[in-house]
């Protein structure tokens, strides 16, 4: 099947395209360097035999653990042997190696060993971290308890400091303080860093870290004192074995306590730990991963669905005239143009986040750390905002691509279910909002109070000005121009600011009908989300503009500048309320808008399937037989089918043990 | 024991529990049949459902089977015939863990496609399980789109038979149910061939499989066409035709037939098989689309009043999550559009019996509205319930992503149902259509079916409302709803018209015009399930609280549809920016109040235990008892193979070594 020519359809669109999508994969991967060089590595892993194995589709959990495992091992040594260092190649190669899967080492890797490096003291780092580095070692990080997850200070686990041995006695005192979820912990780690409650001379001294050891070394079996296990089947992440650890007075010695902050000193006594600041710094790290990571996997569903769409013929348009790609309807042109505008916007705000996070962590070591609340606060609402519009969206790309997309030989329910849960890890979406919220209000409050407030909330400083004249915000009405990005970020940022203000105003009111600050932020809640939301869309219709002006090649502006208009008009015409309750817009221009929109789908439909060729998903990578790069489907399901595990036999045995009986006995 | 945060939800209760079971259940007769069914069913361990989210595709399969076959020993034992008062409650019972759902399809297009000879044949060799029927009418490259099937029947006039083929990939049969594995029997749908002319889609038997052996009959290729996001314990199957030769008579030839000399004769009218076609969408939303939902509410509802985080007053316990304004804003929308759509269903249910007595009576007036109606709720409720099963499993927090919380899988079934019976873009665009002849119609003086007669008088006003609390009176909302249902229908009404006039061709406007088509039919079945719920509630009984907690609901039904869709109502100016803001504080009031009563509302769906299937929903909530000792009993806590083949050399030479 390899060998077949390229399905005529996809030729034709490809052959249409008004641009070369190579220069915008460049402009994806950050220039033409780093796309050899990812394609370099992408090379490595996926002729590398070692790496090849039996679709996943047709294993059992069981075996997809096992398969990922011996994968990871593999990945680790080769890396090594590559010397392939640096982080962003790692991520390159592992992403490769699993197919942009979740893999069993992923806690041991992403934060085992970096916890060991930031809060480890140097006598701990020498018994720890070459250990680990070298896998001897097999960590997890055990924070989430099953009756505690976003209340970080809620959590029961208990570490009590015993100075007659110096040694700490671990313990999970209910049910519900029982680790669980941490990845790598059922199965796969023999170590873990555990978050636990410190009580030291009858005083609790809060949250603190352990290293505890869980495992025998050889054996592999739990230590006693020790019960851990898989917590069992979930949606999607079936290779990686989430756990459950439950420790009964558990001894570790005193010198297992991450003490390069907080220490204990053998006679009990508790040091405060000097600035808690530098916590900020990971996760922001993680949540601009996840930003990039929703533009990657609205990616790889919109390459899927746009593709099939061009390939897959049905209905008539025009009566007596062969059925037409699905993709020229303009329903199906609604459904995934906006979401590939989406795809792009949330790639160019992920690279964002992540080169101001790189030249602000320049900062921590120079002292400089005043952009980090800001950027704390605006990472947090960005996380909940594009993994809340991307996971939508992925479903919107599976459910376009009618009943195919539901087999899983589409490739978009592997997708949803391995990109899903990051709408709640490292922070649920609904609370990131309301942290975004918090930055806010304060920067509102400052901006009320005469001071001036810099950076992406810049924008709060106009209210006060606008305040001192008559007239209401919807004087600007008139100046919109709907074809002009520069000018809908305007229009975003009216309305940012109108919602922000809203919100503020409805807690104070709140705060002078109530008496508790909780009460009147809770009742708030609904109203301050959507503030947050109206500022992230305001910051991605800002910063996808921004981008076009970089562009040097002048069909890729123009086909970006397409993009961007429809990100940005359709973004008001989904939330056209907003815009017409503030004054912004008129009812009249919201037709304009609606119209516009629908123009720009026409316009994008001859450079769609480039436009996902430019995200370059190679087909291994893909997973997907409606996506594939020839187009060639209907031959490929029907291969992959037949693989099918309910197929190894011609006549299924329960035909034998149920079907026949009962023919016979009726 | 009862969790003690949950026992003290139920305590409040501002109603009766009971009683709102027994109005959902359409009287406490009805509850107390349904109750006995459950019972019979769960009772009995073949049906079990308890170690599904360990297993394979195929031991799900194998389990749907034998449960299948249980079930007619179970039914006899009970006593249970097909038009007994506990047939409907069984599929329930089983959650529809079981196999040969299409062996009931296959029985039903016969009786309504087939001769009274051919019925006569097949119906009893069906009933007895003399062989096992499937429905081939997808194909792999078509699915919407019927004409487009590419299957093709040639008459053979020499030998008195039909030769079938596939004569190309995409036209292999793809997607039937029981069809990979199982069935014995199809109908295939497949153009009609004779003398070389063609006489369009047509269905005919095809025996697949060999009634002794179970083999596949010479000339046909089939099987499972692979794991999918759900319905695993469905083999739907893949099949390839080559030269099969079937007799004359397996054409289904109520409506059409073949002679021996090869004349096509047309007969009778096909307007009670269309009709047929619309019944069954409006027969999947119960025990489809709202029970999933139904099922979500009570087990992120139970789930949010036993899981505590954060503090909402410094110094006290942890709150309980259903405190949380925002949580409240993910849920209660949701409760309150499971009530909506179970009272727009029984309306539903009605108008369609009603139909099927005047069709009895060959008067096929309502055919037209009961299709647009059927297709337009069955999108607008299927896509509703889909993302409500969503947000209530997001709701749960980490736990909703474990499969024991039973959220992901009530999500992936759910889920098909937007697909499956209509893509729901397609049907919102014929309930579109629909709605657009009648505006026309209307806007000429002439007469239109009961429910769009309120397109034809179009007023111009605004609303009335002076206060948050006039939005809680049924008449300023519906009326809002009826406004914006109207305007659209009457601007994509006039686009349509300004195309033509301008000379585009009348589809290429109509392809123009269609994401507006669908806003506006969204906008009419949501308008009309406003309308049926406050008429509903009006008509409750007032005793016991039932009609007030209703009516609670009623009003956030409709003020959450105006709330996440502001712009519809602002747009022309019917709703002011100064009412919106009403509309919000209203509806947030409400969520408060709803609140107190979010337990009781979902106890009173009445699910056992068992039928959730759920560590985090259970009555009792001892949810991370459950959800501990459930997972110690997952397969992946057997010692996997994988310590010894990888991790035990890894841990141990490779890369010390480096």
């Amino acid at each position: 099947a390899a060998a077949m020519a390229v399905n005529a359809d996809l030729r034709r669109e490809r052959a249409a395209a008004t641009f070369q999508p190579e220069l915008l994969t460049h402009i994806l991967d950050g220039g033409p360097e780093r796309t050899r060089r990812r394609k370099e590595i992408e090379a490595l892993v996926l002729n590398d035999p070692d790496f090849q194995h039996e679709d996943l589709n047709f294993l059992s959990r069981s075996q997809r653990y096992e398969q990922a495992i011996r994968k990871s091992s593999l990945m680790v040594m080769k890396l090594r042997e590559y010397g392939i260092a640096d982080p962003e190649e790692i991520y390159w190669f592992k992403s490769f190696v699993h197919r942009g899967r979740p893999e069993p080492l992923d806690l041991h890797l992403g934060m085992f060993l970096p916890t060991l490096l930031t809060q480890a003291t140097p006598e701990q780092q020498d018994r720890f971290f070459m250990p680990a580095w070298n896998l001897e070692i097999i960590g997890t990080y055990a924070q989430t308890e099953m009756g505690h997850g976003t209340h970080l200070r809620g959590l029961e686990t208990t570490a009590t400091y015993d100075p007659s041995t110096q040694e700490f006695i671990l313990n999970s005192p209910t049910v519900t303080s029982i680790k669980w979820w941490p990845g790598g912990l059922g199965k796969t780690s023999n170590h873990a860093i555990v978050l636990a409650q410190l009580y030291t001379q009858g005083q609790c001294k809060g949250l603190h870290a352990f290293i505890v050891p869980i495992r025998q070394l050889g054996t592999h079996e739990p230590l006693p004192g020790i019960t851990v296990g898989d917590i069992g089947p979930k949606f999607g992440y079936d290779e990686m074995d989430n756990g459950y650890l439950k420790m009964d007075n558990f001894r570790i010695p005193r010198e297992n306590m991450l003490m390069k902050y907080a220490q204990v000193e053998p006679d009990g006594t508790y040091v405060k730990p000097v600035s808690d600041k530098l916590t900020y710094g990971t996760m922001v790290f993680i949540r601009s991963l996840i930003v990039g990571d929703s533009a990657r996997s609205l990616s790889r569903a919109c390459t899927i669905a746009i593709r099939y769409s061009a390939v897959r013929h049905q209905s008539e348009l025009k009566p007596g005239e062969p059925e037409p790609q699905i993709l020229d309807y303009q329903t199906q042109q609604y459904k995934l143009f906006p979401l590939l505008a989406t795809a792009y916007a949330f790639h160019f705000v992920g690279a964002y986040i992540k080169d101001t996070y790189h030249r602000i962590s320049g900062d921590i070591s120079t002292g400089d750390l005043s952009e980090l609340p800001e950027l704390h606060a605006l990472t947090a609402g960005l996380k909940a905002f594009t993994s809340w519009t991307a996971n939508a969206g992925i479903e919107e790309c599976r459910m376009a691509c009618g009943g195919h997309g539901y087999s899983r030989c589409s490739g978009i329910p592997d997708i949803y279910v391995t990109f899903t849960p990051s709408c709640t890890y490292e922070g649920e979406n609904t609370v990131m909002m309301l942290q975004t919220a918090r930055f806010l209000m304060k920067s509102y409050t400052q901006v009320t109070s005469g001071q001036q407030v810099t950076g992406m909330v810049s924008y709060l400083n106009d209210l006060s000005r606008q305040r001192i004249q008559p007239q209401h915000v919807a004087a600007r009405t008139v100046t919109v121009r709907i074809n002009d990005p520069t000018s809908l970020v305007e229009a975003y940022k009216s309305r940012a600011a109108r919602l922000v203000e809203s919100a503020a105003k409805n807690l104070q009111a709140e705060l002078n009908h109530r008496k508790s600050k909780e009460d009147a932020w809770n009742r708030t809640s609904v109203d301050l989300v959507r503030a947050s939301e109206a500022h992230c869309h305001y910051v991605i219709v800002k910063l996808f503009t921004a981008k076009l002006a970089e562009v040097s090649d002048a069909a890729v502006r123009t086909v970006l500048t397409d993009l961007c208009l429809l990100y940005a008009l359709f973004g008001i015409s989904r939330n056209t309320g907003d815009f017409l309750q503030a004054g912004i817009l008129t009812s009249a221009q919201i037709t304009q808008v609606n119209q516009r929109v629908k123009e720009l789908l026409a316009v994008i439909r001859p450079n769609a399937v480039a436009l996902v060729d430019s995200f370059d998903f190679h087909d291994v990578h893909l997973g997907s037989v409606l996506g594939r790069y020839d187009g060639n489907i209907y031959e490929n399901m029907f291969e992959w089918a037949k693989k099918s595990p309910l197929n190894k036999t011609q006549v299924h045995e329960s035909f034998h043990k149920h079907l026949k009986p009962m023919q016979a006995k009726l | 024991s009862v969790n003690a945060d949950l026992a003290s939800e139920r305590q409040t209760a501002s109603f009766s529990v009971e009683k709102l079971t027994a109005l959902l259940d359409g009287g406490a007769e009805q509850t107390q049949i349904r109750r006995a069914v459950v019972e019979a069913i769960e009772s009995d361990p073949v049906f079990s459902r308890e170690n599904q989210y360990f297993q394979t595709q195929n031991e799900r399969y194998e389990a749907a089977v034998r449960k299948a076959v249980h079930l007619q020993k179970k039914m006899h034992e009970m006593g249970w015939t097909e038009n007994g008062p506990e047939y409907k409650y069984i599929y329930r019972a089983l959650s529809g863990d079981v196999a040969f759902l299409l062996h009931r399809v296959f029985m039903r297009s016969i009786s309504v496609l087939g001769s009274d000879k051919q019925i006569a044949k097949w119906i009893p060799l069906a009933t007895q399980h003399k062989l096992i029927g499937s429905y081939a009418q997808t194909e792999l490259g078509h699915g919407t789109y019927l004409q487009g099937l590419e299957t093709t029947a040639v008459f053979d006039p020499a030998t008195q038979e039909f030769i079938l083929n596939t004569p190309k990939i995409s036209a292999m049969k793809w997607w039937p149910g029981d069809m990979g594995r199982s069935a014995t029997h199809t109908v295939v749908f497949a153009q009609l061939y004779v003398h070389g002319k063609c006489y369009g889609i047509h269905p005919f038997i095809v025996q697949i499989r060999s009634l002794q052996d179970h083999s596949l009959c010479p000339g046909i290729t089939a099987g499972d066409i692979g794991p999918k996001m759900n319905f695993e314990h469905i083999d739907n199957g893949y099949l390839l035709l080559k030269n099969v030769r079937i007799p004359r008579e397996n054409m289904l030839s109520k409506f059409c037939e073949v002679r021996p000399d090869g004349t096509y004769v047309r007969q009778g009218s096909q307007k009670i098989n269309y009709f047929t076609m619309t019944t069954v969408r409006i027969s999947l939303i119960s025990d489809e689309v709202l029970t999933p939902l139904m099922k979500a509410c009570t087990i992120a509802i139970r789930y949010s009043v036993v899981r505590r985080q954060s503090k909402l007053k410094p110094g006290e316990q942890e709150a309980k999550i259903l405190d949380y304004q925002t949580q409240q804003e993910k849920l209660l929308p949701q409760l309150a559009a499971a009530y909506a759509f179970h009272f727009i269903n029984n309306y539903l249910q009605e108008l369609f019996n009603r139909g099927y007595r005047e069709i009895q009576r060959k008067n096929f007036d309502m055919l037209p509205e009961l299709h647009a109606l059927s297709s337009g709720f069955k999108a607008m409720i299927t896509q509703h319930c889909t993302a409500g099963v969503e947000i209530c499993l997001r709701a749960c927090g980490g736990h909703g992503y474990s499969l024991l919380s039973g959220l992901p899988s009530l999500y992936t079934k759910i889920l098909a149902s937007c697909i499956y019976e209509g893509e729901n873009t397609i049907l919102l665009l014929q309930t579109a259509r629909f709605l657009i002849k009648c505006f026309m119609a209307a806007s000429a003086g002439q007469p239109v079916p009961p429910s769009v007669t309120y397109l034809a008088a179009v007023k111009h006003g605004k609303c009335p409302a002076k206060n948050k609390l006039d939005f809680l009176s049924p008449d300023i909302y519906t009326e809002a709803y009826q406004h914006v249902t109207v305007r659209l229908t009457s601007s994509t009404a006039a686009k349509l018209q300004d195309l033509i006039q301008s000379g585009v061709k009348k589809h290429d406007a109509w392809n123009q015009c269609t994401v507006q088509l669908v806003q506006a039919a969204k906008a009419h079945c949501h308008y009309i399930a406003v309308k049926n719920f406050a008429e509903t509630v009006e008509k409750l009984e007032t005793k016991a609280g039932i009609q007030k907690i209703m009516k609670h609901l009623c009003d956030l039904f409709a003020l959450h549809g105006i709330f996440s869709n502001t712009g519809a109502f602002l747009h022309d100016g019917y709703i002011s920016a100064a009412q919106m803001d009403m509309v919000t504080a209203s509806y947030l009031d409400l969520l408060a109040v709803i609140r107190k009563d979010a337990v009781p509302l979902v106890d009173a769906f009445d699910f056992t235990d068992k039928s959730l299937n759920s560590a985090l929903g259970s009555y009792d909530g001892q949810v991370y008892q459950r959800l501990y000792e459930w997972a110690q009993k997952s397969p992946t806590n057997q010692m996997s193979p994988a310590y010894e083949r990888y991790l035990k050399p890894l841990l141990h030479s490779t890369l010390s070594k480096l």
